[in-house]
C-alpha cells in the first residue's frame, strides 16, 4: 500500500531514497548503544546495585556539585548574559567568544587550564590559599568551580537570546512608570524571559551533571570527595562491570527526565 | 522659537535619532488642557519623538522643558531619566505587561514609586471603576479586547497621575468598527486630564476629531502646524493636501438628518442624534450638469468657485449652500466640459457620509 501511494508522488514520501537511508544510519548510531546498554544490564540485581554505598556517595556528590555549579551559572551568567545582549562597547564580541571557548574546549583542556590559574600553585590558586587556606583542586569545589566552567556557556547562550528578542517596549513602558533599573529587570524583564532562563538552567544543570573531563583533570576521582557519576562509572568499568552499567542507566533516566521537561520547548509539540 | 514664555506646560525642541542616522527635529509646544496632535505617515520619526518625550531615547541637542522644569538639555548636561520624568505613556499596541494582571499591571506604576500596598490597591480601584475595568481586573493582557486593553493602558498611564499624557497610535489597534465610539470615549478621557496631551497618529480623522492642534511630521521634519481648520484649507505639503482631503460639515443630527442651518443633507444612520461631523470623501460626490435620477438621496445645484488641476486628479471647490471640495478625474472634467464658474449638480450617496457625534 504504502510504496504504491510514493509512486503517485506522496509528498510525504517524496525525500530522495539516499536521504532517508543516511538518516536511518544516524538513527541507529544513537539507538544501539542504549540498547546495548539495556540488553547488557543486571535488571535482577538492579536494586541492589544501585544502592551501594558507591552509588549514594557518587549520586549524592553529582547532586549537589550540578546543583550547585546551576545557581552559580543562573546567578553570574544572568548578568552576563544581559551584559551580553546589551552592551554596546567594543569588545564585547571577544568576551562572548571567550564565553563561549568551553562549548568548544576539550574538557580535559578546561580542566588542566583551571589546575594552572587556580592550583595551590596559580595565578588565582596561590593568592585563594594564602588568603583563604582554600584549596580549589581535589575538592568538591574544585568539582563545583569545574562543572560551572563547563556547564555556565548553556544558559549563557539560551538566556542571552531571550535579552536579545526581548521587545524593549515593556522595558521602556516600565520606566516610564516609574520603576527604577532593578526593579525594571526584577519585575518586568526576568519574568518575561524566565521560559528561555528555565530551559537555560535545566540544560546547565544536565551538562554539569554529566561533566567528566573537567572534573576529572581538576577536581580528581576521590571515592566520596570528588567521585561523581561519571567518575564512577569510569572506574567501575575496569572493576564491576554491572556496577557501571546500572549507574549508566539511572544517567540515561536522568537525561531522557531532562529531555521531556524541555521537549515543548525545543520540538514544539502542541 | 515658541511659545519659551509658556509656564504650565510642555515646550520641546526636540532633537533626536538612532544609529541608522534618521533624525527627527522638532519643536512643539502644548499649553496645560490641550490636545496636539503630531500627525505623519509611517516612519515620520513620531514614535522618535514620543521615546524622546519619555526619556527612553535622550536628545542630541534641544531642550524639553515641562511646567518650568527642565527634563533634557544636552548642552547643560542635564537628563532626568524616564522613571524619574512622571510622564503618562500609551504606547502603541498599548505595550501592557504579558505576565501581569490587569490590577497588577495598572498598580505597576505605583508599586515602583513604593507606595504602601493598600495605598496603591486603592488607588487603582478607582481608576479601573473610572475606566470600567473592574470586571476584568483579573485577566491577562493576552485575553483582552482591543478597547479593553486601550483603557487598561490609559488607566495605567494616568494612575500615577502624570503631568504629561503621550498616546502613541491609540487607535490604531480597534478594528474600524469599533473606532468611532472608542474615539469619542478617548475623547472624553483626554479632556478630564487637565495637563498637557499629546497625540501621535497617522490617521487625519483622530487628528482632527481629538486634538485642539494639529503639527504635521514629514521624514523627521515638522512640514505645518496648525487648528484643523488651518491645515485643510491651507496645506502646504502634498502629504497635508492628501490629509485635508476630507470635507467636515458639522451639523445637528436627528432622524436620519443632518442640519448644517444652511442645508440638510441624508444620512443613512437613522439613530444618531445631537451635535455631529459629518465627514465626505472628496472622492464620494458625484458632478452632474442636470439634475440627476435614480438612488443618491443627497442632490442639489450648486456653481463651482475654483479648479485645481492635480495631474489626473481634478480638485473642484464648489459653492453655497454647502461649500465642499470634489475630486474627480480630468476626463470627468473634460466630458463635462465644465471651469470656474459653472452651474453643477452634486450628488451624494447616503452611505458615504461618515456621521461622528462630537
Amino acid at each position: 500500500m504504502s510504496s504504491r501511494r510514493t509512486e503517485r508522488g506522496n509528498t510525504r514520501s517524496s525525500l530522495p531514497i539516499g536521504l532517508v537511508l543516511l538518516a536511518l544510519l544516524a538513527v541507529l548510531l544513537f539507538a544501539v548503544p542504549i540498547v546495548g546498554l539495556v540488553l547488557a544490564a543486571p535488571w535482577g540485581d538492579l536494586g541492589g546495585l544501585l544502592s551501594s554505598e558507591t552509588v549514594k556517595d557518587a549520586l549524592r556528590l553529582s547532586m549537589f556539585s550540578s546543583i550547585a555549579a546551576t545557581v552559580v551559572s543562573g546567578v553570574l551568567g544572568v548578568p552576563l548574559a544581559w551584559l551580553i545582549a546589551r552592551a554596546r562597547f567594543r569588545g564585547i564580541a571577544f568576551v562572548r567568544s571567550l564565553v563561549l571557548l568551553p562549548l568548544v574546549l576539550p574538557p580535559v583542556v578546561g580542566g588542566a587550564a583551571l589546575l594552572f590559574a587556580l592550583g595551590r600553585n596559580g595565578v588565582l590558586g596561590g593568592p585563594i590559599f594564602s588568603f583563604s587556606g582554600l584549596v580549589l583542586p581535589f575538592s568538591i569545589w574544585g568539582v563545583i568551580v569545574a562543572n560551572t566552567f563547563v556547564a555556565m556557556p548553556f544558559l549563557v547562550i539560551s538566556v542571552e537570546g531571550a535579552f536579545r528578542n526581548l521587545d524593549r517596549r515593556f522595558e521602556g513602558a516600565a520606566a516610564s512608570l516609574g520603576a527604577s533599573r532593578w526593579t525594571v529587570f526584577r519585575r518586568v524583564t526576568l519574568p518575561l524571559i524566565w521560559p528561555s532562563l528555565l530551559s537555560g538552567l535545566l540544560l546547565t544543570w544536565a551538562r554539569a551533571f554529566g561533566e567528566f573531563g573537567a572534573t576529572l583533570t581538576f577536581a580528581g576521582s576521590l571515592p566520596g570527595r570528588t567521585q561523581t557519576l561519571p567518575l564512577a562509572v569510569f572506574v567501575a568499568l575496569e572493576s564491576d562491570r554491572d556496577l557501571a552499567v546500572a549507574m549508566s542507566l539511572l544517567m540515561v533516566a536522568v537525561a531522557l527526565a531532562v529531555l521531556i521537561v524541555l521537549r515543548d520547548r525545543w520540538w514544539g509539540t502542541s | 522659537m515658541v511659545g519659551d514664555e509658556l509656564r504650565s506646560g510642555l515646550v520641546a525642541h526636540i532633537e533626536a535619532g538612532y544609529h541608522d542616522g534618521f533624525r527627527v527635529r522638532a519643536p512643539l509646544a502644548i499649553p496645560s488642557g490641550q490636545t496636539v496632535a503630531l500627525l505623519g505617515p509611517n516612519a515620520a520619526g513620531k514614535s522618535t519623538v514620543v521615546a524622546a518625550l519619555a526619556g527612553l531615547l535622550p536628545l542630541v541637542s534641544g531642550r524639553i522643558e515641562l511646567h518650568g522644569s527642565v527634563l533634557d538639555d544636552p548642552a547643560r548636561n542635564t537628563f532626568v531619566p524616564p522613571e524619574r520624568r512622571n510622564i503618562g505613556v500609551v504606547f502603541q499596541d498599548y505595550a501592557l505587561f504579558p505576565h501581569m494582571s490587569v490590577l497588577e499591571n495598572v498598580a505597576f506604576g505605583l508599586r515602583s514609586r513604593g507606595i504602601a500596598r493598600d495605598i496603591v490597591r486603592e488607588r487603582a480601584e478607582k481608576w479601573m471603576a473610572t475606566l470600567d475595568l473592574g470586571e476584568i481586573a483579573r485577566q491577562k493582557p493576552g485575553d483582552l479586547s482591543g478597547g479593553q486593553a486601550q483603557r487598561v493602558a490609559l488607566a495605567r498611564a494616568l494612575v500615577i497621575e502624570p503631568e504629561l499624557l503621550l498616546l502613541d497610535e491609540p487607535l490604531s489597534a480597534i478594528d474600524v468598527g469599533r473606532r468611532s465610539s472608542l474615539r469619542r470615549r478617548l475623547h472624553e478621557y483626554l479632556e478630564s486630564f487637565d495637563g498637557p496631551r499629546l497625540l501621535i497618529t497617522h490617521d487625519p480623522t483622530d487628528a482632527f476629531l481629538l486634538a485642539d492642534d494639529i503639527v504635521v511630521i514629514e521624514g523627521g521634519v515638522i512640514t505645518q502646524k496648525g487648528s484643523a481648520d488651518e491645515i485643510r484649507l491651507r496645506p502646504r505639503t502634498p502629504y497635508a493636501a492628501s490629509v485635508a482631503g476630507a470635507n467636515l460639515v458639522s451639523g445637528q443630527a436627528a432622524g436620519g438628518l443632518v442640519n448644517t442651518g444652511e442645508f440638510v443633507l441624508h444620512i443613512a444612520d437613522h439613530g444618531v442624534e445631537g451635535p455631529v461631523l459629518a465627514i465626505i470623501r472628496p472622492t464620494a460626490i458625484s458632478v452632474h450638469l442636470e439634475e440627476p435620477e435614480g438612488s443618491p438621496r443627497n442632490t442639489w445645484p450648486t456653481r463651482i468657485d475654483l479648479v485645481e488641476h492635480l495631474g489626473d486628479v481634478v480638485r473642484i471647490r464648489t459653492g453655497q449652500p454647502l461649500p465642499l471640495t470634489v475630486e474627480i478625474t480630468e476626463e470627468a472634467v473634460q466630458a463635462l466640459g465644465v471651469g470656474r464658474g459653472s452651474p453643477v449638480w452634486l450628488s451624494i450617496k447616503a452611505t458615504e457620509i461618515i456621521v461622528e457625534p462630537e
